[in-house]
């Protein structure tokens, strides 16, 4: 039972970061979804000090505060302070993570995460914390509730702004003039970015999780042309990559969530040379074929 | 006050040690990492930093103890593999550079942890103090650390500056190097090879995440200060010592503290300080002196148009109210009366009851601002061709900037015309 739940949580934790990984990469905006992901750190410790326990919809407050300030921080340093978009990410996230860090050892004895949980997190124990009722019926490790309500907001969150997400994101011009917001979009994306991030933060840590949101989608975004089938392929990847990354994790007697971000790893790699449309393989079949 | 100087007095063996690692550490990073900056690829030291961690799993297992040879040579192979597959990545599929410097920092961290964690399980006693290249162990160097920081160091500042004059020709203009026959290819694999030197010893001090703060942030702070290369990249260093030292310093008073994020909290908060308040180039300075070339394109406005009110019936000694400037171009009320009080007590205008006349410095002010715009319709119609009806925009931002060096030479090559593409005359001071 405890592979099952393992699994299941892995899958939807990389069904969530897939999905919203596809929109981050089609931005370019892939490294500020890495920095969200380091970024996030004080802000869950802060709301883990606020609230005293591992609740996990104050911390999902917290962190996605932290996550747009973190979009804001990056953008007021490169438009306002005119750095350059690398160096203002550079030293935007690692100065939060260094101040999360720091909250870590300040309150270690007040809560409850370790360093190491933080860089890949402990999937491995997602079956020990269940929801047990009153009645005493074990409904199933909490884990899989929390991740499983993040896919689905996801997804609603997807299906309902879908129009305003594809505009911005592939003509943000012919957007603005129809009267959506740029802007807006850019910090709404980015605080599901930041809320999804600490969703999957206990399970896979604030490394992987960068894994999962942009393995799966570059994976994608060299099997089709089409964004739908590249929103449902890179699932697939994630969710392949999810089952096959437990078993690796297993037999090797290793992290979990390191396998599963190897696997992404090796699915992209066979997709760069064997992708049908793009791969380098078939790229060279077809000009020796003119 | 004591425990600083206590500090500073460096006669604690073990303050000697962290104190001089970190700031070695630190300062040297900054140098090399400062060409990472200066070449936009700050996110690539990152990656570097990321990527290390399975070559040094690998070279544990070779090695089956923790040999620093092995780890190095380790930490090497995957730093370096990694940025020729983030390189493969961008030149031979359609992901961008982001994408692909994103996607192998996480995988090869993923490939790492996974090793690292087989390692652990493996029952290997000999791997314990593996995983302080994920955190770093600043607080807890001993004289062998100092050993190889020093040397890697002292290789890193030599190597830079006997190659300065090629890594920052290759930063700048990489064309121009290629052109004079020089070998880009070799001075690239230098400095990288040098970066990954940086990042290797620097991860056993800070830790992965951290790294890429110790090489990109004090260049991003000594930017702010200078565009001399040369004096950035001492600053940078400098800026990096001051916070390696810091770090060393608040660990030592509160030894619970973690250096290495000490150490990124204080180079960040000079970098911010320096994004904000550095001469120049700061938030702070821009913002001001664009408020003040707001403030002194609204006065010559106002003044422009009490000029051209004096035109239109050719006697500058009338004081017009407020509704007939308004007339003559739009201005909100309050602000109207605002710009006129200023220039009221800088002396340009007089004021009598509510209405408002040019002195004669005023007039001599707007009229240069009336001859050069002018004159510069005339120069673009003339020797630019463009039509008379599309150039008073471009005129109109070109009088508030241009200089009297310049006004002069534009007099002289137009040969003081007596009107301007309009036929309106163009005023001069005789």
């Amino acid at each position: 039972m405890n592979d099952i739940y393992i699994i299941t949580t892995a899958i939807l934790v990389s069904c969530s970061c897939a999905l919203l990984g596809c929109f981050l990469i089609l931005r370019k905006m892939a490294m500020v979804g890495d920095a969200i992901s380091h970024a996030v750190l004080p802000g869950i410790v802060i709301a883990f000090l606020l609230s005293g326990s591992r609740d996990s919809l104050t911390m999902l407050i917290g962190a996605g505060l932290l996550g747009v300030l973190t979009t804001f921080f990056i953008e007021f340093f490169h438009k306002k302070a005119r750095l350059q978009t690398d160096a203002s990410i550079g030293v935007t996230f690692t100065w939060l993570f260094a101040v999360g860090v720091i909250l870590i050892s300040v309150f270690a004895g007040k809560v409850d995460l370790d360093q190491d949980c933080v860089l890949y997190g402990e999937i491995a124990y997602v079956p020990l914390d269940t929801i047990i009722t009153s009645s005493g019926m074990v409904l199933g490790p909490k884990a899989i509730y929390v991740s499983g309500f993040i896919l689905l907001l996801i997804i609603a969150f997807i299906a309902f702004a879908y129009k305003e997400l594809f505009l911005t994101t592939f003509d943000p011009a012919f957007a603005g003039a129809i009267g959506i917001s740029t802007t807006l979009w850019h910090y709404v994306l980015m605080g599901a970015v930041s809320v999804t991030t600490v969703a999957s933060f206990e399970s896979v840590g604030a490394i992987l999780v960068v894994a999962l949101l942009i393995a799966p989608a570059a994976t994608a975004f060299l099997l089709t042309d089409n964004f739908k089938w590249m929103l449902v392929l890179a699932c697939l990847t994630g969710i392949i990559a999810s089952i096959a990354g437990y078993y690796l994790a297993v037999w090797l007697d290793g992290s979990i969530a390191g396998a599963i971000a190897s696997i992404t790893g090796v699915i992209f790699l066979i997709a760069v040379f064997f992708s049908p449309l793009h791969g380098i393989a078939f790229r060279k079949v077809r000009a020796s074929a003119h | 006050m004591n425990a600083l100087l206590e500090f500073l007095s460096f006669s604690d063996a073990n303050v000697r040690y962290v104190a001089l690692g970190s700031v070695l550490l630190t300062a040297s990073s900054a140098l090399v990492g400062s060409f990472t900056f200066l070449n936009k690829k700050s996110l690539v030291g990152d990656a570097i930093a990321h990527a290390v961690l399975p070559g040094i799993c690998l070279g544990f297992i070779l090695a089956g103890t923790k040999n620093p040879l092995f780890l190095l040579i380790g930490a090497f192979l995957t730093g370096w593999l990694s940025l020729v597959i983030i390189d493969f990545i961008t030149h031979n599929t359609r992901i961008k550079e982001d994408s692909a410097i994103g996607l192998v920092l996480s995988v090869f961290f993923g490939i790492g942890i996974l090793m690292l964690t087989t390692i652990q399980k493996s029952g290997n006693a000999a791997q314990s103090g593996l995983d302080h290249f994920l955190f770093g162990k600043a607080a807890s160097l001993v004289g062998n650390d100092l050993l190889s920081f020093s040397i890697v160091a002292v290789v890193l500042v030599i190597t830079v500056v006997i190659l300065f004059k090629e890594f920052s020709l290759l930063a700048f203009d990489k064309d121009f190097a290629i052109a004079l026959g020089l070998p880009v290819r070799t001075i690239q694999i230098v400095l990288t090879s040098l970066i990954v030197l940086a990042v290797v010893i620097g991860i056993q001090a800070v830790g992965v995440v951290l790294m890429a703060a110790i090489l990109i942030t004090p260049a991003a702070a000594a930017r702010f200060w200078t565009d001399k290369i040369i004096c950035m990249f001492i600053l940078a260093s400098l800026f990096g010592a001051l916070s390696g030292l810091s770090g060393a310093f608040i660990s030592y008073t509160a030894p619970s503290m973690p250096t290495g994020p000490w150490i990124v909290v204080v180079i960040s908060f000079i970098a911010f300080f320096s994004f904000f308040f550095a001469p120049k180039r700061g938030v702070v300075s821009r913002l001001y002196r664009q408020y003040a070339i707001k403030k002194t394109i609204n006065n010559e406005n106002v003044l422009k148009i009490l000029y051209q009110l004096g035109e239109a019936n050719s006697n500058f000694t009338l004081y017009r109210n407020l509704p007939e400037i308004i007339r003559w171009r739009y201005y909100d009320e309050p602000k109207l009366i605002r710009i006129l009080k200023r220039l009221t007590s800088q002396g340009y205008t007089e004021r009598v009851g509510n209405t408002w006349c040019l002195t004669e410095a005023g007039k001599n002010r707007a009229q240069r601002v009336v001859k050069i715009h002018r004159l510069w319709e005339l120069y673009l119609t003339t020797y630019m061709h463009i039509a008379p009806d599309h150039v008073h925009d471009d005129a109109e931002t070109i009088e508030h900037l241009l200089t009297p060096e310049l006004e002069e030479r534009l007099e002289q090559q137009l040969g003081f015309p007596k009107l301007d593409p309009h036929q309106s005359e163009i005023p001069y001071n005789n």
